[in-house]
This record gives C-alpha cells, sequence and structure tokens, in this order.
C-alpha cells in the first residue's frame, strides 16, 4: 500500500478567545502620546465593547494553534469541483504588500496613484484579450457581484430600449448565485434542463425563450465539465428574440486560449480572479469577479472607469447609461494586484494552464471510472463527475466517501452539486498537480470503495483523524449559538 | 513555469492513458467553429525577477507615508497593523482555504470567524453579527434590502451624511428591484435633519451613518424613535468602527441593523479594496440575514466544533428566494480583523480611540486656533471639516507639492462647499506632522 498524506498527531486545544486574558494586558504596541487629552461629549461617550485584554503571546499561539486545524491548498490536493483551488503563488503575495499599493488610499489624487490605475487599466485589457470581450469593469468584489453586475447590464439594456422583461434562462446546471443575482433585478428564473449529453440543446432553449425574456445565463463550460457545444446556436436563439447571452466564467480555467468568449456571442461575462487567476480564498474571500462585456454594452458598465490619455491614467464617472457604483472604492485592487503578477508570470502560456488543467480531469476520469460510476462517459473539460451509484447498493453515500477521503489527507471535492446527477462527486483537480499526487488521490479511492466493502462502518463514521468527527449541523441551525456563551445584547455578562 | 508540474514525460503517460494523441486533441469537445484564432496577445511571461522591478516601479509612483504626509480618511483609514497581524496572515491554513463546507478540516477558519461574530456584535452592541460582506457600501445596501424583507416596505430614507459613494452602491442594489429613496438633508451643525421622517408614510428603513461622512457624531437615540415611531427600521452605518471604543455603540441606542466597513481594524488600504463589511442585527431578525453565519455544536463524540449554520437563507440552498447572492464575502479580512481587535483587547481598543480622538481635536484646535473655519459643530471622532478662505484649490495643490495631502476637497460632494476640506487624524499622525500642516496653511494663508 502506498503511503498516504493522512497521518495523526498532537492536535493542540485552544479556547475561545474570550475564555482567556485578563484585564490590563495588552497585544499591541501604541504610539506615543504627543498631544493632551481633550473634554469628550458626555451624553455620546460610551464605556467601550468589553473585550478580553490578551498578550500578544496569547494571540500569536491562538492563531497559530487555529490554523493546524485547517486545510489549505498548501497542505494539500483540494478538488474542489468548480472552485479551481489550485496554487496560489507566493510572490503575488509579496507584489500585493508592496507598501505602494498596500498603504495606497484610494481617494488619492490621480496623479498621485498612477501606479495603481496603470495596472488596473493594463488588467483589464489583459482579461478583454483572454476572453474576447471588448470592455471590462474590476470593480465587482466577487463572482455573485460580478453576477449581479451582470443581470444589472441586461436590465439597464432593455430600459434603455424602453421595454421591462420579467424572465431569465437558467439552466439547471447553473451555480445557485444565479437565480439569486437575477431574482435582485427583478428577472425570475426560468428553469431549462440539459439533454442526455449533459449539455443545453437550441431546441430546449428555443422553447423558453420568448420576448418577456431578458437573456440566458450559460455557465460554459458548464458544472457537468463540459463545454456548451451548442452555444453559437443557443445565442442566435436568444439575440433573434431580442435577448442578450450571459456566461458564468467561474470555469473559464477551462479554455483559456482556447475559446474567445466574445468571437462566440456571449455578450456579458464574469471572471473570478480568486478562482481562474490565481488569487487565494482567504478561506472564504476576499475574491474579486470583473464583468466583461462587448461593444455595444460598454455604456452600461459600473463607474468609475479608468480612462487613458498620452499614458496617462484617470478615473471617469461621466457614463449616463451606467448601471452606477457597486463598491465604496475601485473594487479588490490587492486581489487585482495577484491577478495581475500571475498573468504577467505566464503570459501567453495561459493557454497551457487551460491544457494541462483539462489534462489532470481527463486523467482523473479515466484512472477512476474503473472505481466509481461516471455520470457521463465522454471527454470533459477542467473537472468530471462521478457519483455513488455502484455503493448505493452497500448503504455507502457520496458523504461518507469524501469524509473518508478526510483521513487520507485530501480535501474532498464538490458533493451533491451539479443536482442533475444524484449524490454528485465534482472533481476538479486544476492543473498544479503533478501526475504523483493524481494517482495517490485515485489510489485513496480505490481503498475507500475496499473498505466500503469490507468495513461499511469505517465509512459511515469518517473522518477519524481531524479534531473533530462529523459535526451536529441539525442542532446547530434549530438552536443557533451565534456568538460565544455569555454574550446578551451585544454585551458580556458573567 | 514553476506553478506546472508536468514533464513532456508525464503528459505523454497521462494521454495515453486518456486514449488521445495531443493536448490539442483533448479539446475535442469544443466545436471548430468555437476554437480562439491564433495566440493569446498577452506580455511575459515574466520571470519572478522582472515581476519584481515592474511591480517595485509601479508601486513607486504611488503617494503613500512616510514620504507623504496624507491626512485622508472618507471611508479609508490609515491606522498602524502590527507585526503580529501580518505574521499570522502568513499562516497560509487560513489563506489558501476555500470556504468552510467541510467542518472536519476547517475548524481553524470556523472558530476564528465565529470569534470575530462575537467581537462585532460587543463592538456593535447588536445580538448578532454574520461572518462578513464585502465592504461597509454593499452591507448598506444588503441592510436595506433586508429592512424590506422584514416590514415588507420598499420605501427607505438616506442620511445626505450618509459617504456619498455608499449611497450610490444603495440606488445601484436597490432601484432595479423598485425601492423608493428619500435624501433626508442635514442640519449647519453638520447631523441628519430627521424633521421631516413624521411626515413620511410607509417608511421601510431609515439610514444614517455615526460617525457621518463630514465626521460628526449623529444623534442614533433621536433616529431610532422617530424611525420605530414610522414602523421603519434602523439601519445604522458606519466608515469607521474604532469610533465604537471612544463614543456609545449603535446597537446601544436603538438601531436594528448595523452596518459598515471594518478596514480600520488590521486590513491594509491597498487602494480601497479588499475591505470588510460588518453586519449585525437584533436576534429576532437573523433568520432574514445576508451571508453566511458560523454556529457552534458538537461532533458524534460530543466535543464542541463550529459549523456554517442556518444556510436556509442562502443562495444555493434557496436560489432565486434566498436573502442575499452573497457566496465569497470578505472571510480573511474578517479574520484579520478579529486578529486585530484580539491584539487592542477591551482596554487597547479604548486608548487607542481615545488617541485618535485627541489627536484629531488637537488638529482641530489649532485651525480654529490660526483662523481657519471649522463649519460643522456636532462632535466628531477622527474627522472633521476645515473651511479654507477662497482660493484653497491653489493651496491645496502647493501641498501636494509638499508631500502633504490636506484631505478631501468635499466640493465635487456637495454644492457649496468649494473650499471645505475632510480631515482625518489617526495615531499614525504625529503633532509635528500637524503642526506642520497648520503651519504651511498660514504661510499660504498670512492674513487669515
Amino acid at each position: 500500500m502506498k503511503e498516504f498524506a493522512g497521518s495523526s498527531g498532537l492536535v493542540l486545544n485552544e479556547p475561545l478567545l474570550f475564555d482567556r486574558g485578563k484585564r490590563g494586558r495588552c497585544g499591541m504596541s501604541l504610539p506615543r502620546r504627543d498631544v493632551d487629552h481633550f473634554p469628550v461629549d458626555e451624553e455620546l461617550e460610551g464605556r467601550g465593547p468589553d473585550f478580553p485584554d490578551l498578550a500578544e503571546t496569547e494571540v500569536v499561539r491562538h492563531y497559530t494553534r487555529l490554523s493546524t486545524w485547517n486545510f489549505g491548498v498548501d497542505t494539500g490536493m483540494y478538488p474542489l469541483g468548480s472552485c479551481t483551488m489550485k496554487y496560489n503563488p507566493k510572490t503575488n503575495e509579496k507584489q500585493a504588500a508592496l507598501a505602494g499599493f498596500a498603504g495606497a488610499h484610494p481617494l488619492l489624487p490621480e496623479e498621485l496613484s498612477q501606479g495603481a490605475l496603470k495596472m488596473m487599466f493594463e488588467l483589464e485589457r489583459f482579461l478583454a484579450e483572454i476572453t474576447g470581450m471588448d470592455a471590462v469593469s474590476l470593480q465587482p468584489a466577487a463572482g455573485a457581484q460580478g453576477e449581479l453586475a451582470g443581470m444589472l447590464v441586461f436590465h439597464a439594456y432593455h430600459g434603455s430600449k424602453g421595454r421591462r422583461r420579467s424572465k431569465i434562462i437558467v439552466p439547471d446546471t447553473a451555480h445557485g448565485t444565479n437565480p439569486a443575482s437575477a431574482a435582485l433585478c427583478g428577472f425570475s428564473p426560468v428553469k431549462v434542463g440539459s439533454n442526455d449529453r449533459g449539455v443545453l440543446s437550441v431546441e430546449a432553449v428555443a422553447a423558453a425563450m420568448d420576448e418577456d425574456t431578458a437573456g440566458i445565463m450559460v455557465t460554459n463550460p458548464n458544472t457537468l465539465g463540459f463545454f456548451e457545444e451548442n452555444i453559437r446556436g443557443i445565442v442566435d436563439i436568444v439575440h433573434a428574440k431580442g435577448g442578450l447571452v450571459y456566461a458564468d466564467g467561474a470555469n473559464m480555467n477551462a479554455v483559456l486560449g482556447m475559446v474567445s468568449m466574445g468571437d462566440i456571442g456571449i455578450d456579458v461575462l464574469h471572471l473570478n480572479l480568486h478562482k481562474t487567476f490565481s488569487t487565494p480564498h482567504g478561506g472564504g474571500g476576499p475574491g474579486a469577479g470583473p464583468l466583461c462585456v462587448r461593444k455595444h454594452l460598454e455604456p452600461f458598465l459600473p463607474t468609475p472607469r479608468i480612462v487613458e490619455e498620452g499614458g496617462s491614467y484617470r478615473l471617469a464617472s461621466d457614463f449616463p447609461l451606467s448601471i452606477g457604483k457597486l463598491h465604496a472604492f475601485h473594487g479588490n485592487v490587492g486581489i487585482m494586484i495577484r491577478a495581475y503578477s500571475y498573468i504577467l508570470s505566464l503570459g501567453p502560456e495561459l493557454k497551457r494552464v487551460s491544457q494541462l488543467a483539462v489534462l489532470n480531469a481527463n486523467y482523473l476520469k479515466e484512472k477512476l471510472k474503473t472505481i466509481l460510476h461516471l455520470a457521463y462517459d465522454r471527454p470533459c473539460m477542467h473537472e468530471c463527475v462521478f457519483s455513488d451509484k455502484l455503493q448505493a447498493p452497500l448503504k455507502i453515500s457520496t458523504l461518507d466517501m469524501v469524509k473518508r477521503l478526510i483521513d487520507y489527507g485530501f480535501h474532498p471535492p464538490t458533493i451533491y452539486f451539479p443536482l442533475v446527477v444524484p449524490g454528485a462527486i465534482m472533481i476538479e483537480p486544476t492543473e498544479t498537480e503533478c501526475k504523483e499526487e493524481l494517482d495517490l488521490f485515485v489510489e485513496a479511492f480505490r481503498e475507500i470503495v475496499k473498505e466500503a466493502g469490507e468495513n461499511p462502518e469505517l465509512l459511515h463514521n469518517a473522518p477519524w483523524r481531524p479534531k473533530v468527527r462529523r459535526l451536529d449541523e441539525t442542532s446547530a441551525a434549530r438552536n443557533p449559538r451565534l456568538t460565544c456563551a455569555g454574550v446578551i445584547n451585544g454585551e458580556r455578562k458573567s | 513555469m514553476t506553478y506546472l508540474p508536468h514533464t513532456e514525460e508525464d503528459i505523454s503517460e497521462m494521454l495515453q492513458v486518456i486514449g488521445a494523441s495531443s493536448l490539442d486533441e483533448l479539446f475535442s469537445g469544443v466545436p471548430e467553429d468555437c476554437r480562439m484564432a491564433g495566440g493569446l496577445k498577452l506580455p511575459g511571461p515574466v520571470t519572478e525577477w522582472e515581476l519584481n522591478d515592474m511591480m517595485a516601479a509601479l508601486a513607486k509612483t504611488m503617494a503613500v507615508a512616510p514620504e507623504y504626509k496624507v491626512f485622508l480618511g472618507a471611508g479609508s483609514y490609515h491606522h498602524y497593523i502590527p507585526a503580529t497581524i501580518s505574521y499570522l496572515l502568513g499562516r497560509s491554513e487560513f489563506s489558501t482555504s476555500y470556504t468552510p463546507y467541510q467542518p472536519e478540516i476547517s475548524q481553524g477558519t470556523l472558530q476564528a470567524v465565529f470569534e470575530y461574530q462575537t467581537f462585532v456584535s460587543l463592538l456593535l452592541g447588536m445580538d448578532v453579527a454574520n461572518a462578513s460582506l464585502y465592504d461597509g457600501a454593499s452591507a448598506l445596501a444588503e441592510g436595506l434590502l433586508m429592512a424590506a424583507r422584514v416590514n415588507g416596505l420598499k420605501k427607505v430614507a438616506l442620511s445626505s451624511l450618509i459617504h456619498p459613494s455608499y449611497r450610490q452602491v444603495v440606488r445601484t442594489y436597490l432601484q432595479p428591484a423598485g425601492f423608493e429613496i428619500i435624501e433626508l438633508p442635514h442640519t449647519p451643525e453638520g447631523r441628519t435633519e430627521l424633521a421631516g421622517l413624521k411626515s413620511l408614510e410607509g417608511l421601510g428603513a431609515v439610514a444614517v451613518q455615526s460617525p457621518n461622512f463630514v465626521g460628526c457624531m449623529e444623534d442614533l437615540a433621536a433616529a431610532a424613535d422617530l424611525a420605530h415611531s414610522t414602523g421603519a427600521l434602523l439601519v445604522a452605518s458606519f466608515t469607521e468602527p474604532l469610533a465604537f471604543g471612544l463614543y456609545r455603540s449603535p446597537g446601544s441606542l436603538g438601531a436594528d441593523i448595523c452596518c459598515g466597513e471594518g478596514q480600520s481594524f488590521g486590513i491594509a488600504q491597498s487602494y480601497g479594496g479588499p475591505g470588510l463589511g460588518m453586519f449585525a442585527c437584533l436576534k429576532r431578525y437573523v433568520r432574514s440575514m445576508p451571508g453566511r453565519l458560523v454556529g457552534r455544536t458538537e461532533d458524534r463524540d460530543g466535543k464542541p466544533g463550529f459549523v456554517l449554520t442556518l444556510a436556509t437563507r442562502e443562495q444555493h440552498i434557496r436560489r432565486e428566494k434566498a436573502t442575499s447572492n452573497i457566496c465569497t464575502n470578505s472571510g480573511l479580512c474578517a479574520v484579520t480583523a478579529a486578529m486585530y481587535m484580539a491584539s487592542l483587547g477591551g482596554s487597547g481598543l479604548r486608548e487607542l480611540a481615545r488617541l485618535n480622538y485627541d489627536k484629531s481635536e488637537y488638529l482641530k484646535n489649532e485651525l480654529r486656533k490660526a483662523g481657519f473655519g471649522i463649519p460643522f459643530s456636532a462632535p466628531t471622532f477622527n474627522e472633521f471639516v476645515v473651511e479654507l478662505p477662497a482660493g484653497s484649490q491653489a493651496v491645496y495643490h502647493r501641498l501636494l507639492d509638499r508631500k502633504m495631502v490636506a484631505g478631501l476637497p468635499l466640493c465635487s460632494f456637495y454644492p457649496g462647499m468649494d473650499d471645505r476640506y475632510l480631515l482625518c487624524v489617526t495615531e499614525t499622525r504625529t503633532k509635528m506632522d500637524m503642526d506642520e500642516l497648520v503651519s504651511r496653511l498660514k504661510a499660504d494663508y498670512p492674513v487669515a
């Protein structure tokens, strides 16, 4: 048997910060006071929040211990489907931390912030080149805000033509954020199913598309890992009825340098810099969700826009058709710096990123399909979807198998999504995993499937090795405890 | 390329397993008429060495401390970030993980965010706080959408002293959904004029920012009473949470929903983002709340642990009926803020808040003594407005040449504020910086 990364070791407990500390400690050096005290308005003055007072050592040890209970891309393979958990290059962190960027105030006069503006302007051009779209706004702070921006563009575009449309087509393979973003603009989603090849058919879209429908939201490649091969026909149908085509670019990692979204007729597209362009996910954020559009929709982009004139850059807000502002300032610039560094580091080799991402996914698909049930047996793009169909007779579920994967030292894939595959196991290895790691992942699944037959309890009760075992989510939701014990009405009672 | 581990040998072995003859053949699922013509026209690839030089050249053009003395606030604040924070954030188990969907191997993030929620609810004097939203502006928009979910009324009143960008973001979010937005004027002393609220019918929410955009503390208690008497919720916004180390919290003054920007707490300014949308509310509204929540529970052995909870509010379960479309938030910034609040502690937070206040009062006093106008009389925290004599634009630019950014010109934000500047003084500004600013202004206005 191969040696897997999963192992046991000394795991340290660590109490809540609110159960530590002593009044009078401080974990941070404050500057010397060089001014006098001034009187404070008595009616407005409060006592300040009752935070615990902690020493610097306590704080450092607390968070260091907590960090050891976490699994990140730097810890091991993280094959979450549609999340593109690729390696996050360290040089990008260094660039974002440069004092000139990290310390810059967003309202500095333009002549004193040319470097950041130039970086943003060029990043917009790079993303336009990569997607084949004409204009880009970097303002959306995450993918879902990029989607919202896209739906606002739909809304504003139809409004500018003097019409209101009430529906939007959303395929069953779409991300959950799609319908929620559309609903914010007053569009009610109309669900369209994928065909037996796992893609949308022109006929299904034609049947749903009418002149009260604002357009369609397509994730391409979709969440089954397939390129929407009928996209040109779908685009024609939607455009013929006056609608627009929105593409969710969450899965762009499959088609860099391979597909020009602009050329195939996509009108609006959002990207996730924290997926395709290697910026870290941060345990839930921050990300960035730039919005890319073709020429006819450029007037609707969020403001301010970055404008270049004779080698200098400025922010311009005079765009009367714009959907407006989405962020207090210019978006998540710290994330943009990382993505900009990544694109420069790879240049035209970005195409190779997609080739290797697709190679890794197809390799895993071939190796795993003898062990797990493959939902659609055909070549995939950047991810592939299996299910627990073969293990179901043994009363072993997807959840049981992936929880056991943790004991072997791997982060579980995305599970129970997309909904069109019951018991889905959605695997996206990304291009940054090497062949040996993929082989080990396959071996781990082979062991797990063997255990499913020989010792199902091992799986039902997995994982065994992390600091905690399966957690009671039902009681957490039924009786929510969302702050530390003893905190009532925003105050600590002892 | 160092991020791509494949050797030519690996590639040919893997292609053989797949049964494809080339990497290009793997893309047979992409129809010919969808293929990109030609290669990507991008610069690079550059080496790490070249990248360092390119980025350093860009960064060098930016006006930052210590070379520049920047008296700018207005929603982004220059506070000292202790070495511990950057060091702890280097623990890549926090930064390179995903949203904690697998709680067994995400307890670090989950406990850190649970503690963040507790810090925020104590800071704001509210029952519950969520795991973060994007920034203060979208948090305000989400707060108003939430108020409408609670009471079903799509009419909101916004103080005109809420950060102008926040008001713009609110319009972007609310207008397509058919909201009616009313702006409340302000009083000569620098506070929101609340008198008009009484006559407004069918009002769902009143939004007030404190400290407000011109730095003044609002009378939140009065705003809460008036809002509640018309059946509306009070949504309290803020851009500078450090103020609640000195002043009473919005929750203790009657706010129902409290939302704002948390960048001040250990997060680099980074030309405006990423920031941290702090969001808290009363317990009875928790099921209408947007965003993720971490809750405490037990594992199969009865050991305490944490999970994401109340997910039935969220987009991936409720889809178009979700309380928000938010998915990725500002998780790492929330953890950063928690580290910062833990480092300061209650005593440190109070002392630091007091220092910000006293320094800012010092500058206000010196300017007043030098004969410059302080147009708003309401109490402030670490920002205030100064009124310079006519022709101030030229003076402002001369100061820029001397590497001093004398606040934010308010002329483009409010009519009639041509010579008014919003100045911010945090603990990072020394008495010497402030004395220099005053003496340079005096030199430019010998008659003042």
